[in-house]
């Protein structure tokens, strides 16, 4: 997970720590602590220990206002066996193709057509392409909303080529309402997949593909001995930011569908907010969070692991 | 291929993908120029261009005042944990203490941790506190979250600083604070525009913290006000439009002025969403 974390955190990159410290003589070491502890004190009392809060509160059944009773790992189970909430780590799993794989899919294509020559502009189509990044979620979940409505310009555009056979009510349908989520955050996380692959390929030394196509490689052979390997950091952020934000998605879930039709689109983060804040099982709802946390630790720490081990 | 062929391909995607980008954008864009009266299906070039639906969506969705509290907790939160990060990273990026790896570690779980899973216990403490439906229900969780980012984020500023920046403070017998505020913040403003810009981002953008400890009744964020406002008129294509341009324009203006901090603070070892 640190590991993740650094990655590409280029500042400090091979910069070898040097004993001593920066101090006067007359200064204690100690006086770290005084700088680290203000920021210490706020993050404990709003992340640690309302993260240590939850953990308790998942052991228990609890409907936020009575006296909660210690149920052990009952919130847990139903984690895992209730039908409504684990369908909801599915529909999580279905989101990630779309966040995560087809983003990187799509960058790596466009970092591969790139990879021998220098872009002019390259700085006017990044701008553009990060845009959907700083866009608020619920002003793009709204747009899109209007976008994949039933007379919106997505079913017009379909009617006026003659497809309007094709045309749906996308979001009130059981099958296409989660892949049309998923296609927003595709929309969403394109543009940073492509702005970061793409400028790691940029960096790529022309001579490695020189001497690739020497030894005879087609563009793919080239693709798959110099291009990939040389930009594994930068696919392990790609792949870190993405399959986050895909477990993570709650706003464009709240604000295109709410969850529905049924609970075709329910995810992690909604359920949990449903179950603590409406109906009454804040118990359930940290177990999902645990659960949340945990898996998204263990992936980001599984994509760093496997980008280490293809590194040998 | 050859090479003009491999590059007429390559700007073509390149042209296409931007447009892919962009297409949802302009077409909401034109969309909110619309009059609010004026029948819209699909995509349409108003005639006339009119500021009506941003002036009658400003009203009706209370806008003035979402985006007011906005603007203080988004204020707050980036000056607080601005300075308390900067604090921070200096310490973990420059001295050596003892149990110092450890506890950057600790910080390091904030930036991956979804804060979901301390979203419950925060608002029934809140709750019972009084700060539910204030300000400080929002500024100090979201201050907190960032702190995480920036401490991260500073540390790596502070190790990448020249060492004879700080030496030279040393030798003239500085303090760490006046080598920090003398020497080291002039010369790290980029390192911390960058975080400030990414921490103004998210924290204006967030949605789920102000859902969870803002009933309404009281005080409420500009995305919060945006999704009460869709609620009450879904079919008015044309006020939501122009409601959502309101709500995202502050963060689009930053990023027209600072897209390269928006980028590299992204790019180079934010893991938060």
């Amino acid at each position: 997970m640190a590991a993740a974390a650094t990655v590409g955190a280029s500042p400090e990159a091979g910069i070898p720590r040097r004993r001593g410290d920066v101090g006067p003589p007359g200064e204690p070491r100690r006086i770290g602590y005084l700088y680290v502890l203000p920021g210490l004190l706020v993050y404990a009392a709003f992340v640690l220990v309302p993260f240590g809060h939850t953990f308790w509160i998942s052991f228990h059944a609890w409907d936020g206002i009575t006296p909660s009773t210690w149920v052990g790992l009952d919130n847990y189970r139903q984690v895992f066996t209730d039908p409504q909430v684990r369908e909801t780590f599915t529909h999580a799993l279905v989101l990630i193709v779309f966040y995560a794989l087809v983003p990187l899919v799509l960058g790596l294509l466009l970092a591969a057509l790139l990879s021998r020559m220098r872009v002019r502009g390259i700085g006017s189509f990044r701008a553009i392409l990060f845009l959907p990044q700083v866009v608020a979620l619920v002003s793009v979940g709204i747009v899109w909303r209007w976008i994949l409505a039933p007379d919106g310009p997505l079913n017009e555009a379909l009617r006026a080529i003659g497809l309007g056979s094709l045309a749906r009510p996308w979001l009130g349908d059981f099958t296409w309402a989660l892949p049309s989520v998923g296609l927003v955050g595709t929309w969403v996380m394109f543009g940073l997949a492509m702005v970061l692959l793409v400028a790691g390929v940029q960096k790529i030394p022309l001579s490695l593909y020189d001497a690739a196509r020497v030894d005879g490689a087609g563009p793919v052979r080239e693709f798959f001995v110099v291009t990939l390997p040389a930009l594994r950091n930068e696919i392990v952020v790609v792949l870190v930011l993405t399959t986050t934000t895909a477990l993570r998605s709650f706003d464009l879930v709240y604000v295109m569908t709410g969850g529905g039709p049924g609970t075709s689109t329910s995810v992690p983060s909604y359920r949990l907010y449903t179950a603590a804040f409406q109906t009454g099982e804040a118990g359930l709802g940290a177990a999902i969070g645990i659960v949340l946390a945990i898996a998204i630790f263990a992936i980001a720490f599984g994509i760093t692991r496997l980008a280490e081990r293809g590194d040998q | 291929m050859t090479g003009s062929v491999e590059r007429a391909v390559s700007y073509g995607l390149l042209v296409f993908f931007s447009l892919a980008a962009l297409a949802p954008i302009l077409g909401v864009i034109l969309t909110a120029f619309h009059d609010p009266d004026a029948l819209v299906a699909g995509l349409s070039v108003p005639d006339p261009f009119t500021v009506e639906s941003f002036r009658q969506a400003w009203n009706e969705g209370g806008f003035s005042s979402s985006l007011r509290t906005s603007a203080v907790i988004t204020l707050t939160t980036v000056v607080v944990s601005t300075v308390l990060s900067v604090l921070a990273g200096y310490a973990f990026g420059t001295m050596r203490f003892r149990g110092a790896t450890a506890l950057f570690y600790v910080f390091l779980f904030g930036l991956l941790m979804p804060f979901e899973a301390t979203i419950i216990p925060l608002y029934f403490d809140f709750r019972r506190l009084g700060l539910t439906d204030t300000v400080w229900g929002v500024i100090l969780p979201s201050t907190a979250l960032s702190i995480a980012f920036g401490t991260f984020w500073m540390r790596a500023f502070f190790r990448s600083a020249p060492r004879s920046l700080m030496e030279a403070a040393r030798i003239d017998g500085a303090s760490s604070m006046g080598t920090l505020l003398r020497i080291l913040l002039p010369y790290g403003r980029p390192a911390i525009l960058t975080m400030v810009v990414l921490v103004f981002m998210w924290t204006w953008n967030d949605f789920l913290l102000s859902l969870v400890m803002l009933s309404g009744q009281n005080i409420l964020t500009a995305p919060l006000s945006l999704v009460f406002f869709q609620t009450q008129r879904t079919t008015d294509v044309q006020l939501l439009a122009a409601a959502s341009i309101i709500v995202a324009f502050p963060v689009l203006l930053v990023y027209v002025f600072l897209q390269r901090h928006f980028i590299r603070g992204m790019v180079s070892g934010s893991l938060k969403g």
